[in-house]
């Protein structure tokens, strides 16, 4: 154990920031912590309503598996502009970083339109947060209709935090140069802490929810 | 603090106005202390809920033509409706456990004297703090609506024209399904039962409300202690306070996230026609509950419980906090084994995430996962065991000052131990499958994190009461109100166990019908005289707290000789609290009666003294001497 000396001249002894990150960056961790267990009770949940009921897995690999992976595609680069927004920042240059982040909320509109197209297929198809489309209740008898309450629950909580991220880069985007580095680092945690959920939510709803082929 | 890597967002200038100085404030001193108020407002209602079970369950039957008056559905020609009574078990755990234990504590006194106690200016984000305590106004409003929403058929019918779910106007005074709010009876609206419409839903929007600010509350008080430690403030040399602050805040960043998505679970099933909680084929109130199937009124219990055990150690963790610097400050020794009570305050709050199924035993889970919580369960003694035997060893040949914050740290362990031994009794299913939903349940969680953590928090504010208003508390009365308090509260829960051994049942509006329990109805009535009592004895402390806040005798900086930093700076503080000194630490917490020392205390902030190497790793050897 340390002396009393070593852990009043650490990081650890006051007067200091023991991670070396200021008020906001930590702030920021701990909503991602505090965020992710949100998720992972909703995830939790539905894995514990699945497998305790009867469960459709409907996705087609065409056109919901190629459309939903090609929404992954769009989220997985947006982070990869975020990263260069980050990037650049770090070097100063500001007017670069903007464009970056600019690009990144436009991926993330693109994923939102993406997603409400798809949203709206699957209630054309007559999949509710409480029915199930008659096509497939016919399909698999006795399955819940909490297929639906699960998706659009789970799928509308990510669309929501993504949402909020949209707007949250855009007012970081506008306000760049007022901001210091490391508030443009903060929106990029935020950022892939989002794009890290749908690494969740992909495989779990759609992935596993694939139409078994015959 | 005067480095360049420390963020300026916290330096602001002491505000001018009126709305911005009292009401719409950043300044943490002002936010606790509207914390505190907003305790001691929920707190009445909940007393008065509280009373109003008593004297039902001791004449049922009886005309109360107050209540005829006030809730002519509920309580027609004034006698309350079973209904009515279940309302106000709900109301009085709902306003109580997340109102009052979870406010006061945490948002009153942690936001108060945290940053000065670590010699920090404010917390970390002092807007964001001004904005957790406006949400949790708004959550306490909303949960408020609930009783008019139900108990007035004029404004009931305004809610129900919102839809379906929001009909009410049932006479009640909130939700009738506890504050459990378990489905699938929470989950169905009216159908369930009066009270379960807009009641429930406001119910639910409160709590998810609650969930938000506590989270903006308990991310800024960890930033806070991590970041904005002032120099040589290791965090071995935290007033115990602080690390209570701290753990409860780790405890309530993990586990309201819990709450917030089970309730919106709920609110889904309840106005999207979901089915996460609601099963198929459910009869409730003699028809079949249609469209509902597929889900889980167990998965809603995990979900619950998952926030909730963590929730009783978020209420009870700051009281033993400011029992242990209490009880250190007057007994004039050093806790007795500082290290071990900052790792027993650790160990209770990660083992609270680990027990939630102990709520759970009856709900016919596998006997093997029982078991492993019930080990688990059992194994929160050790902490709690040690943290207990360091207070004795504090007081051990201690010449202590009996002052009433003193009497109130000494009250918190008599009740901690009191009602934490039956904890090992609930604890074992074996004892769980009798005894739970009696009135033994009852008296555990009662005397534990209900009066415990309240007589925490009245020592809290006799001690601190001085350095937050400038004047002393009247110890006359205190004294009067700790004796009361104190033999009041074992004359009410101590019978309570002897009714759950009878196996009196929870949450009953009358046992008049039952045979067996005919017996105990003596005992009823003892408690209620008891429970008049005690809680007109609260009247000398409302008293004395508005009454010494401009008529007390004037305080010093430090009445009490203590040692850490709050007792450095004016009183009451300045808006930066140490008017623009940077105080610097050199020495533990608990310094007190230092051999040779000239007084027998030593601030934190004094740097040659005899013990000049500082801390407690080394200074209080009796403190450690124990485990070697």
């Amino acid at each position: 154990m340390a002396t009393e000396a070593q852990a009043i001249s650490s990081d650890w002894g006051g007067g200091a920031l023991p991670y070396r990150v200021g008020h906001r960056k930590l702030g920021m961790w701990l909503f991602i912590m505090s965020d992710s267990l949100t998720f992972s009770a909703l995830l939790i949940g539905y894995a514990y309503l699945r497998a305790s009921n009867v469960w459709p897995t409907p996705f087609k690999f065409y056109p919901s598996i190629v459309f939903s992976s090609v929404m992954t595609l769009v989220l997985l680069s947006s982070s990869l502009t975020m990263v260069m927004a980050v990037s650049a920042s770090s070097r100063g240059q500001r007017s670069t970083a903007r464009k970056w982040i600019i690009a990144t909320a436009v991926l993330g509109v693109t994923f939102i339109v993406l997603h409400s197209i798809e949203w709206r297929h699957l209630i054309s198809e007559g999949l509710t947060p409480f029915q199930l489309p008659a096509e497939w209740a016919a399909k698999w008898p006795g399955a819940t209709p909490l297929f639906g309450a699960t998706f659009f629950g789970i799928t509308g909580m990510h669309m929501f935090h993504v949402a909020t991220g949209c707007i949250y880069l855009l007012i970081v985007a506008g306000r760049v140069n007022k901001l210091k580095h490391e508030d443009v680092e903060i929106s990029g945690l935020y950022w892939h802490f989002v794009d890290l959920v749908w690494m969740f939510v992909f495989p779990m709803i759609y992935l596993l929810s694939i139409y078994p082929k015959k | 603090m005067a480095e360049a890597t420390h963020e300026e967002v916290h330096r602001h200038p002491a505000p001018t106005g009126f709305i911005r100085k009292y009401i719409f404030s950043i300044d943490h001193k002002v936010i606790g202390i509207q914390y505190i108020l907003l305790a001691l407002t929920a707190v009445l209602v909940g007393l008065v809920m509280s009373i109003l079970m008593r004297l039902n369950l001791s004449w049922p039957g009886t005309h109360w033509p107050i209540m005829a008056t006030l809730f002519p559905t509920g309580a027609p020609g004034g006698i309350m409706s079973p209904e009515f009574y279940l309302s106000l078990v709900t109301m009085h755990g709902t306003i109580m456990v997340f109102f009052v234990l979870t406010t006061a504590p945490q948002g009153g006194f942690g936001n108060y004297f945290l940053p000065i106690q670590i010699g920090a200016e404010d917390m970390a984000f002092p807007v964001l703090n001004m904005m957790s305590f406006w949400v949790t106004l708004v959550g306490f409003v909303v949960l408020l609506l609930a009783i008019f929403a139900e108990g007035n058929l004029t404004i009931g019918s305004w809610f129900s024209k919102l839809g379906e779910s929001f009909a009410a106007g049932s006479g009640t005074v909130g939700p009738i399904g506890g504050w459990t709010g378990y489905p699938p009876l929470s989950a169905l609206g009216k159908v369930a039962g009066p009270g379960q419409g807009a009641g429930v839903n406001l119910w639910i929007i409160s709590i998810a409300i609650f969930c938000v600010g506590s989270l903006l509350g308990a991310l800024n008080f960890i930033t806070t202690l991590i970041n904005m430690r002032t120099k040589g403030m290791t965090m071995m040399r935290m007033p115990l306070t602080c690390w209570a602050w701290f753990t409860t805040a780790i405890l309530a960043l993990l586990s309201f996230p819990v709450l917030l998505a089970g309730g919106i679970l709920l609110l889904l099933d309840r106005i999207a026609g979901t089915s996460f909680f609601i099963p198929g084929g459910l009869y409730v109130s003699g028809s079949l509950v249609p469209l509902h199937t597929g889900g889980s009124p167990l998965l809603w219990q995990h979900l619950f419980w998952f926030f909730g055990h963590p929730e009783v150690y978020i209420a009870i963790l700051p009281g033993m906090g400011a029992t242990s610097h209490i009880l250190s400050t007057f007994a004039r020794k050093p806790i007795f084994g500082y290290r071990a009570m900052v790792f027993a305050i650790f160990a209770i709050g990660m083992l609270g995430f680990f027990v939630w199924g102990h709520h759970m035993f009856i709900s016919g889970m596998s006997p093997y996962s029982a078991i492993a919580f019930s080990v688990l369960t059992l194994s929160i003694g050790v902490p709690s065991a040690i943290k207990t035997f360091n207070w004795l060893g504090t007081l051990w040949g201690a010449k202590i000052r009996f002052t009433t914050p003193m009497l109130f740290a000494i009250g918190f362990v008599s009740l901690f131990v009191a009602g934490g031994i039956t904890g090992l009794v609930l604890g074992q299913t074996s004892l769980d499958f009798f005894f739970h939903d009696t009135y033994f349940v009852t008296a555990h969680f009662h005397l534990v994190m209900g009066v415990a953590s309240i007589f925490g928090m009245f020592a809290a504010t006799y001690f601190w009461f001085p350095k937050m208003f400038g004047r002393m508390m009247n110890e006359s009365l205190g004294k009067v109100h700790f004796w009361v308090t104190f033999i009041g509260v074992y004359a009410i829960f101590v019978p309570f166990h002897a009714m759950g051994m009878v196996g009196m049942p929870r949450r009953y509006a009358n046992f008049g019908e039952y045979e067996f329990l005919k017996s105990a109805h003596g005992l009823v009535l003892f408690v209620t005289v008891a429970a008049l009592i005690t809680a007109a004895v609260q009247i000398v402390f409302y008293f004395n707290f508005f009454w010494s806040m401009f008529k007390g005798k004037k305080a010093s900086d430090n009445p009490w000789d203590a040692t850490t930093l709050e007792w450095t700076t004016a009183t009451p503080p300045p808006h930066d609290n140490f008017a623009g000194v940077v105080p610097e630490v050199y020495r533990g917490p608990y310094e007190f009666s230092v051999p040779g020392a000239a007084k027998d205390f030593i601030m934190q902030t004094e740097p040659e003294g005899p013990d000049i190497s500082g801390g407690l790793g080394e200074a209080s050897g009796n403190g450690n001497g124990h485990k070697h």
